[in-house]
């Protein structure tokens, strides 16, 4: 089994911040578990807690009227679940549901962000380290609107 | 005077085929199994080539092979209905001839990849020619490493194979990773870009050649995802295509750039046509 | 010498004037022959003019080219008949039955023969149809002592002169009182034609002569094609801003394609009668401007003029010379006569050399 402290550690994220921080982190980190099906977070409810995935896929969702939740992409093993707990409002914009049974860590954000707005250097690489992620989902997203695989006219 | 003919075979002359077998794969794509109508044509290819199939009154198009190279007795083609000549193709009834020159073009490169890890990246019908090599290399495990198949369709309803790709993944060093652009609620696999599933793919870039077919747009995004993971570019290995008349260097339709495509290619090695890639309208 | 040639089996092809033109057809006799007429040719102008003399090979070159006639226009590859459910191919009749002879070929379009020689019948795949037409073929090629106003073969290393390839090469020597030709020989089946000729041995002067005509031919012309370094320049000026230049004027009309002489672009088009039980397949010529040539399910990859005019310079003088070992432009200057707008390649290329030089279109 390993600790939950080498995995939050060597996670990329997690990697090369002050290693104090990092401790922090591991001291308000848990495991938790999630039955396939069941929703880890929901659309409009306050992000505090982030996610990092150990074992299953997670579907990120949205609802909208008359038609069935769509999936807009699954994250799986290795992956950081939620983000907005960085950014104001500070709420979730998506459903997120465990598409099988799901292991995680689950992470304050909320101390993270309290952290990053008294340090700025911390705050600084936290920040660096979200850009890239998003922009490499930028990047996959648009690539899905192409629709690449459909015949157009 | 009169003229002495030197004998020639002629490139243009197509063979006929038998249709023995039309298997639906999705609601627009068939898998046709074809046998020599008369005498002892060649059915011999190398996977990645492809064939020119002729509907009778119709027209010819380019179709990639899909079948097994070992299956020595026949030739099998999966097609995607998109329009009037492959529908009339894939509308043929069992039993009907059709015209098959071929097999055409540059296929995979079996010798590169002896002894390493064969990544293949497949997007929506890309999938059809790198079968074939999938085929092979189950077969003759010993000549290569890990087998890495990473394929992305468009919706669950659009995969092909999907039987195959649940057998391929119980082998010994195989890894198969599906993804789909549009889930259903029913799907519980991966939903996002084929590129998404390289996160999840166990990779040893120093000692791999990869092999992608696909969408052009979809290739440029998973080769620039291949080398941020590590490969070189002289490991990596495309499939492209153009429009074809002739299919044997005479009519110029499948000219990119200084190649045709279909005697340079249409497998080409990634360093090579990396320039031509980025140049829009080419 | 048109007898001498048509006695020994052969089908004679050279020059005659037709619609205003200098074209090339089936000959029969001398009278058929252009003489006394001369070529004006300016960007997008083609005049007949009479030159006052009875020359039958003072003018350059026409609208056509020998390709009508070795990769002719319209050909049919075989056809098939309907057999149930499967179809039986019909053997194809040979649609030439003797051998060409084609009178009056110039330096630029021997080297263009020479040029499809090697794309249809030295490559990879053999076009059998071209090998056919090509078998035993008799050229009587012409020396220039005249260029038009868009030549520019000697810039591109394929004329004036006449140096080989040919069975016999003629030099008109036009005096006050004589009407004479030096004939050079340039193969056994030359020789044996000239032996039922009339012929006596060449004087100094004749020889002379020759070489006079040369020099004139060279001398005037006025157009040229700077080839140093032609294909690196071509691949890497992919984005210069005179091809936009050159798209607003570029009419996509394919004249140009269809009167070079090493344009060599086909189609395949299938055909059946109303039963539906017979099918023919015809290959026939095609041209890179088209919007449909570069089409692939979703749409055309060239779908702009600039792209395909981008397309069919730099297949011409860059891509050739990776394809097939030569440039595929000989000079002829036809393309720019016939161009419709007066688009002169040379002009192109200078342009887009010297945007390279300083920078800016």
């Amino acid at each position: 089994m390993e600790s939950l402290e080498r995995i939050i550690a060597e996670h990329p994220f997690f990697e090369g911040l002050d290693s104090e921080f990092v401790q922090l982190m591991v001291s308000c980190a848990s495991n938790v578990r999630f039955k396939a099906d069941t929703y880890i977070l929901k659309e409009g409810d306050p992000a505090n807690t982030f996610y990092l995935i150990r074992e299953g896929k997670v579907a990120v969702e949205l609802f909208a009227p008359q038609r069935r939740p769509i999936i807009v992409a699954t994250l799986g093993v290795g992956e950081l679940l939620g983000w907005s707990w960085l950014l104001p409002p500070f709420q979730w914009r998506f459903h997120a549901r465990a598409i099988d049974g799901v292991r995680a860590i689950a992470l304050d954000g909320k101390c993270l962000r309290t952290k990053c707005e008294e340090n700025h250097d911390l705050g600084y690489a936290v920040l660096k380290r979200f850009a890239q992620i998003m922009e490499r989902r930028l990047e996959a997203t648009r690539l899905q609107l192409l629709d690449v695989y459909s015949v157009s006219p | 005077m009169t003229l002495t003919l030197q004998p020639l075979v002629d490139p243009m002359l197509t063979h006929q085929y038998v249709l023995r077998e039309i298997v639906k794969e999705t609601p627009d794509t068939f898998t046709l199994t074809t046998e020599p109508d008369i005498g002892d044509h060649n059915n011999s290819f190398t996977p990645g080539q492809f064939s020119m199939l002729w509907v009778f009154g119709v027209g010819e198009l380019p179709i990639s092979i899909s079948g097994d190279p070992a299956k020595r007795h026949q030739l099998v083609y999966t097609v995607r209905s998109v329009g009037q000549g492959t529908h009339a193709l894939v509308s043929q009834s069992v039993g009907n001839s059709v015209g098959v020159r071929g097999p055409l073009g540059t296929g995979w490169p079996l010798e590169a990849a002896g002894g390493k890890d064969v990544i293949l990246v497949a997007g929506g019908i890309g999938l059809a020619p790198l079968r074939p090599l999938v085929y092979h290399v189950l077969s003759n495990r010993k000549d290569y490493g890990r087998l890495v198949l990473l394929y992305g369709a468009r919706s669950p309803r659009e995969l092909l194979y999907r039987k195959e790709l649940a057998t391929w993944a119980r082998n010994h060093e195989t890894q198969v990773l599906v993804t789909v652009d549009y889930g259903g609620l029913s799907w519980r696999g991966h939903v996002g870009v084929v590129t998404t599933l390289f996160k999840y793919a166990r990779l040893q870039p120093a000692h791999s050649v990869a092999m992608v077919c696909g969408p052009e747009i979809m290739m440029r995004f998973v080769t620039r995802e291949l080398e941020t993971h590590g490969l070189r570019r002289e490991d990596i290995y495309l499939s492209m295509e153009r429009n074809m008349k002739c299919a044997v260097g005479f009519c110029g339709h499948c000219q990119y750039g200084p190649y045709f495509i279909c005697k340079d290619g249409p497998v080409f090695r990634y360093d090579q046509i990396r320039p031509l890639l980025e140049k829009y309208e080419l | 010498m048109i007898e001498t040639l048509l006695r020994r089996g052969y089908e004679v092809v050279g020059p005659t004037v037709r619609d205003g033109a200098i074209v090339y057809d089936r000959i029969g006799s001398l009278e058929q022959l252009p003489a006394g007429w001369t070529d004006v040719q300016e960007p997008g102008r083609y005049q007949l003019m009479s030159r006052g003399d009875q020359a039958f090979f003072g003018y350059a070159v026409g609208p056509q080219s020998w390709k009508k006639y070795l990769h002719p226009a319209n050909v049919r590859l075989w056809s098939a008949e309907r057999q149930g459910q499967t179809f039986r191919i019909l053997n194809n009749e040979s649609q030439l039955n003797r051998p060409f002879a084609f009178l009056g070929v110039r330096a630029c379009e021997l080297a263009a023969i020479a040029v499809q020689d090697r794309v249809l019948f030295q490559d990879k795949f053999r076009d059998p149809t071209y090998a056919h037409c090509s078998t035993d073929k008799f050229i009587v090629a012409v020396q220039c002592t005249r260029a038009a106003a868009t030549c520019f073969c000697a810039s591109m290393g394929t004329g004036p002169q006449v140096t080989g390839g040919f069975d016999l090469a003629l030099t008109e020597l036009l005096g006050d009182t004589e009407h004479r030709f030096l004939a050079e020989c340039g193969s056994d089946h030359g020789a044996e034609v000239l032996a039922e000729l009339e012929v006596s041995p060449a004087s100094e002067e004749d020889r002379q002569q020759l070489e006079v005509g040369i020099k004139e031919a060279t001398n005037q012309q006025t157009r040229r094609i700077d080839t140093n370094g032609i294909k690196n320049l071509l691949y890497q000026s992919f984005e210069h801003p005179r091809w936009d230049h050159v798209a607003q004027r570029c009419l996509a009309c394919a004249n140009c394609t269809m009167v070079c002489p090493t344009c060599f672009c086909t189609t395949v088009e299938d055909i059946s009668d109303l039963s539906g039980d017979h099918a023919e397949r015809w290959r026939r010529w095609d041209s890179c401007f088209t919007l449909s040539f570069s089409y692939i399910h979703g749409g055309s990859i060239r779908a702009s003029a600039k792209a395909r005019y981008r397309q069919w310079m730099t297949h011409k003088l860059a891509s050739w010379i990776d394809q097939f070992g030569t440039s595929g432009c000989v000079g002829c200057g036809r393309c720019i006569t016939w161009c419709p707008v007066g688009i002169d390649i040379t002009e192109e290329v200078r342009a887009i050399r010297v945007g390279e030089q300083n920078g800016k279109p």
